[in-house]
């Protein structure tokens, strides 16, 4: 029987769309200001995008996982290898301007390569995890799967390009997790980064070790294992003050800011100021469609980008925000039962990582526009704008359509 | 890896279960912000995009007694800039630089203005001419955050003529915002700096309206009535008991190349007709900023424009102060008006190893205190001095007001000097115990010496010798008259000098004042002055009709000779005075 036979996972897809036209409404009223600015006609742009997405999201859902599995590696290399080379002839962009995510060909930026390398890591990971005959149980079995992160990774944080690496981590744990890997080894696998951040407060470090020490004394790795997890975490928490030195002014800035959004507001606090007072002064039934007056008047930053978000809340007030939170949840369930249902562990894995990268987004992106999270300029999928993003986003889609199939094809006891 | 189905449905229960849990997070921040507390952002929102500019309220119109126009508001144009700090006010000033003339003293006040209120339209130019105001026009769009509005421009149409008076306006100082009674002003604002506009600055000021300008988050301003303005109120006129036409007069008399002050005042309710002082200088060019070449030619002319005359400036009042002196002997009992002194005047008077000089080399004989007054013979005051004595004549003095200001209302009148009680005391700290004699009281009597009164103080002093001997107070506004009694002599007695000081016009020293049809009572003075020892002060002050006083006038010319010249002057302002109410009253009974 042919997988012809199984419908596409309209739902998804309806979601998927759904959002995408809300999102490029938004784009349009966010080119409705007092002063007009280039983004007037930029959803006309994005509507294109949305197109070509949508194209390839067709394409990708006509192939099989047994294609994706075997691109996984050429997509891997072939990104990594653009995100080395972006190191030496990336420029900056809007949100970004002086950092070297973008990829230009005579002075026409083509486009985002680390937008495709998060779908590309995705599959390396998801290959690499499924090929093994059991989750990793020990620090050593991960250092495969965390070498296929790491490398693109180090790349993305010399752009620097902080936002996108948080994704990487959130994609790299969330599908150890999915692979079956146990907490403990989790946590300690996750334990120099946060020796890193606590490194800061000598106190909460400590504390922080102790319970490690627990952890090691409960568990028992092998020693070699023991003492490598506390030589990093001994290293972080002296390195960081180090690291703290070498990371650039802005980024720092950021980092401050996100603690005490007070502390300068005229520059990075200020974004997050204007930002709360959008979301804030929308109400409850918001200010209406294109009438945001923190958007009008150009007091929203990066409005049509990374603060697109504030916009719905402004003009649709609490009900739009909570509409788009309940579109996006859905969607995120969908994906997690498309996962939980598929016919292959690669596939199953797949999906999971590409869950894991949307709601990396959506809560990074959402929460710092409300201070919950720092502004790490990390764009909202399916609103902001963007066109490698976008086509990655439908890609995904298409990617997640082929894996519902086919999963639901072996529900339904069909044979591929 | 372990893909056992349970395991799998295990961990997407989990994976659900965060997934959601996020979600929930994320709405339950939202509702706090923007459920719980979206009036406190809405607000926010609102302060973001709204900038109140105030609207310049015009002053209130200040009219005469007739109803001519003393001072109005002209349309005009004001120029401020919403400026986000002082660089971007500097760097703007520079760029309207580019296209006009913009001196450093403009950008220094601007920036004082936008340091003082920073969430204000700061004004860049308070009375911005037309070309100005169309040239800015044509680029606005280079200069974001400009507003340009109407803001009311005050203007005297009789200009010179009233300065002394009307005094002018300006921007408030820093010095003056620093005062109580400034404190709910505003840097940029226009008060009264002088003058009946600094004296009724409460009644003048009207109040302040508000437009609210939307503007966007680089300070540009994207719509000018974000909301309905609220209005600017003028309040209502004030009316002056000024006499414009014979403030006028008193102007063009003056002409070019007389210098002094004139008072002239209604004698009973005390209102002030007319108030003058000479040299003047133009209130209009006052307005919007005065100009450096106008400021310094003012403040360079030895003649001192700014300085007035008539309120301010402290005179000798030379011999028409020699009323004072008979009232107080008067008063005492020590003369009658028929009186004689036992020296005549032979020109001079020997007191001690001093010969005292009458100014008259020639000397007037024999008189009696009425002929003293007509003829103003010094010789026969010297010797009512020496009957009086110091003290007397001082704590008379001072009782009949000479050491108070006359009470008009007006700003910084000066006090009159003259000595104080008791006057031993006071000569002894003035030049030491042994340092004075009597001689002292023989200067006083005649208006020189420790002696030094405001042109407007001798107008009020003959109010009183017009009428009853109740000086009334110098109202130009109030129209409540306040009569103090000043004489304590005898109805008959007041009716002596009175008769005495007609004779002064109609035979005396200011007999070539005389008028046709007319009776004008007053007093002549020449009073020496330590600034010029050739050219005296001229002084006249007196009233008509003799009968029936309908006006006081008080006329001192600086440096202006004989005060027969001050009376020709006096006798003029009161010929017009009087002439022109003879020729109103048919006119307004014929209609």
């Amino acid at each position: 029987m042919s997988r012809r036979a199984i419908p596409a996972d309209w739902p998804l897809v309806a979601l998927a769309a759904l959002l995408t036209a809300f999102g490029i409404a938004m784009i349009y009223s966010t080119g409705q200001t007092d002063v007009p600015t280039f983004v007037e006609g930029l959803w006309r742009t994005q509507v294109v995008w949305f197109v070509l997405g949508v194209t390839a999201a067709g394409v990708i859902s006509r192939a099989s996982v047994r294609f994706v599995e075997w691109a996984a590696l050429p997509a891997f290399l072939g990104a990594t290898l653009l995100l080395f080379l972006l190191l030496f002839i990336g420029v900056g962009a809007g949100t970004a301007a002086g950092t070297k995510s973008w990829l230009a060909i005579g002075g026409i930026r083509l486009g985002q390569p680390s937008e495709l390398a998060k779908i590309a890591v995705v599959l390396m990971l998801a290959r690499v995890l499924s090929g093994q005959r059991a989750a990793p149980t020990s620090l050593f079995g991960l250092v495969r799967p965390a070498l296929i992160v790491f490398v693109p990774w180090l790349f993305i944080m010399a752009q620097p390009d902080l936002g996108t690496g948080m994704v990487f981590v959130g994609i790299f744990f969330a599908m150890l997790f999915w692979s079956g890997v146990s907490w403990p080894l989790l946590v300690m696998a996750a334990s120099p980064a946060v020796s890193l951040i606590l490194a800061f407060s000598t106190g909460l470090w400590g504390a922080w070790f102790l319970l490690l020490l627990a952890l090691v004394a409960w568990k028992r790795p092998t020693w070699i294992e023991g003492a490598a997890l506390i030589g990093a975490n001994v290293a972080m928490g002296v390195v960081a003050p180090v690291l703290w030195e070498r990371l650039s002014p802005f980024q720092q800035r950021r980092l401050l800011v996100f603690l005490d959004p007070s502390s300068d507001p005229r520059a990075s606090g200020y974004h997050l100021i204007q930002s709360q007072v959008a979301i804030g002064s929308g109400g409850i039934i918001g200010k209406g469609f294109t009438q945001g007056t923190q958007k009008r008047l150009a007091f929203l930053p990066e409005q049509h980008t990374d603060f697109i978000f504030p916009v719905v809340g402004e003009e649709f007030g609490f009900l739009g925000v909570s509409v788009v939170l309940a579109l996006f949840c859905v969607l995120l369930l969908r994906t997690v039962r498309i996962a939980g249902r598929a016919s292959s562990p690669f596939a199953s894995l797949v999906a999971f990582g590409l869950t894991a990268a949307w709601l990396t987004h959506i809560v990074i992106n959402i929460g710092m526009t409300i201070g919950l999270m720092p502004i790490t300029g990390i764009p909202l999928p399916f609103f902001s704008y963007g066109g490698s993003f976008m086509l990655s986003c439908w890609m995904a889609v298409g990617i997640l359509v082929l894996v519902s199939a086919e999963g639901r094809g072996r529900a339904d006891g069909l044979v591929i | 890896m372990s893909f056992q189905p349970n395991e799998v449905q295990r961990r997407a229960r989990v994976a659900s279960a965060l997934v959601f849990l996020s979600f929930l997070f994320l709405a339950g921040s939202f509702f706090q912000t923007q459920v719980l507390r979206r009036t406190q952002y809405a607000l926010k929102s609102e302060e973001n995009r709204l900038r109140e500019v105030p609207l310049p309220a015009p002053r209130g119109v200040i009219y005469d007694r007739n109803g001519q126009v003393i001072a109005e508001n002209l349309p005009g144009y004001a120029i401020s800039l919403l400026a986000r700090n002082e660089d971007s006010l500097r760097v703007m000033m520079r760029r309207i630089g580019a296209v006009v003339t913009v001196t450093p003293e403009q950008v220094g006040a601007a920036v004082r203005r936008f340091r003082r209120e920073p969430m204000r339209p700061t004004v860049l130019f308070g009375d911005a001419p037309f070309e100005l105001v169309s040239v800015l026009e044509e680029r606005r769009t280079e200069y974001p955050g400009l507003i340009i509005q109407s803001a009311p421009k005050r203007f005297y149409p009789d200009g010179p003529a009233v300065s002394a008076l009307v005094g002018y306006t300006g921007e408030i100082s820093e010095a003056e915002l620093a005062l109580a009674p400034y404190q709910h002003y505003k840097a940029g604002q226009q008060i009264g700096k002088d003058g009946i506009e600094r004296q009724y600055e409460t009644r003048l000021r009207g109040r302040e309206g508000v437009r609210f300008v939307e503007v966007d988050a680089r300070g540009r301003v994207v719509r000018e009535q974000a909301r309905e303005d609220l209005a600017p109120e003028g309040p209502p006129p004030l009316y002056t008991n000024i006499d414009l036409d014979l403030q006028r007069f008193v102007h063009e008399l003056f002409g070019d190349t007389l210098i002094g002050g004139v008072v002239a005042m209604e004698p009973r309710s005390g209102e002030v007709l007319a108030l003058h002082s000479a040299p003047t200088f133009d209130p209009n060019r006052f307005i919007g900023g005065i100009p450096r070449s106008y400021w310094q030619q003012l403040q360079d002319d030895p003649r001192r424009p700014l300085y007035n005359k008539a309120i301010k400036g402290t005179y000798p009042p030379g011999s028409v102060w020699k009323l004072a002196t008979a009232i107080i002997a008067m008063e005492e009992g020590l003369v009658a008006i028929d009186d004689e002194m036992t020296t005549p005047c032979l020109g001079s008077y020997q007191f001690g190893n001093r010969p005292f000089r009458c100014w008259k080399p020639e000397g007037h004989g024999r008189t009696t205190l009425a002929q003293a007054i007509e003829v103003s013979c010094d010789v026969y005051f010297y010797q009512l001095a020496l009957k009086l004595g110091v003290q007397r004549l001082v704590a008379g003095g001072i009782r009949l007001g000479t050491r108070e200001r006359s009470g008009i209302d007006l700003p910084a009148e000066s006090r009159p000097l003259f000595p104080t009680d008791p006057a031993r005391a006071y000569y002894d700290r003035l030049f030491g115990p042994q340092g004075w004699t009597a001689a002292v009281s023989l200067n006083l009597a005649i208006g020189q010496g420790e002696n030094s009164q405001t042109v407007v103080s001798m107008a009020r002093f003959y109010t009183a010798l017009a009428t009853d001997g109740y000086a009334a107070r110098p109202e130009v506004v109030r129209g409540q008259a306040e009569r103090v009694k000043l004489f304590a002599v005898t109805p008959a007695q007041l009716r002596d000098l009175q008769l005495a000081l007609t004779d002064v016009v109609g035979r005396g020293t200011a007999v070539r004042s005389r008028l046709e049809g007319i009776v004008v009572a007053g007093k002549t003075g020449t009073a020496q002055n330590a600034q010029d020892a050739v050219n005296d002060h001229a002084w006249f002050v007196g009233y008509a009709p003799a009968e029936d006083p309908q006006i006081v006038v008080a006329v001192m010319l600086e440096f202006g000779g004989s005060g027969g010249r001050a009376a020709r002057f006096a006798t003029r302002i009161i010929e017009r005075y009087l002439k022109a109410r003879v020729v109103a009253m048919p006119a307004t009974e014929g209609d």
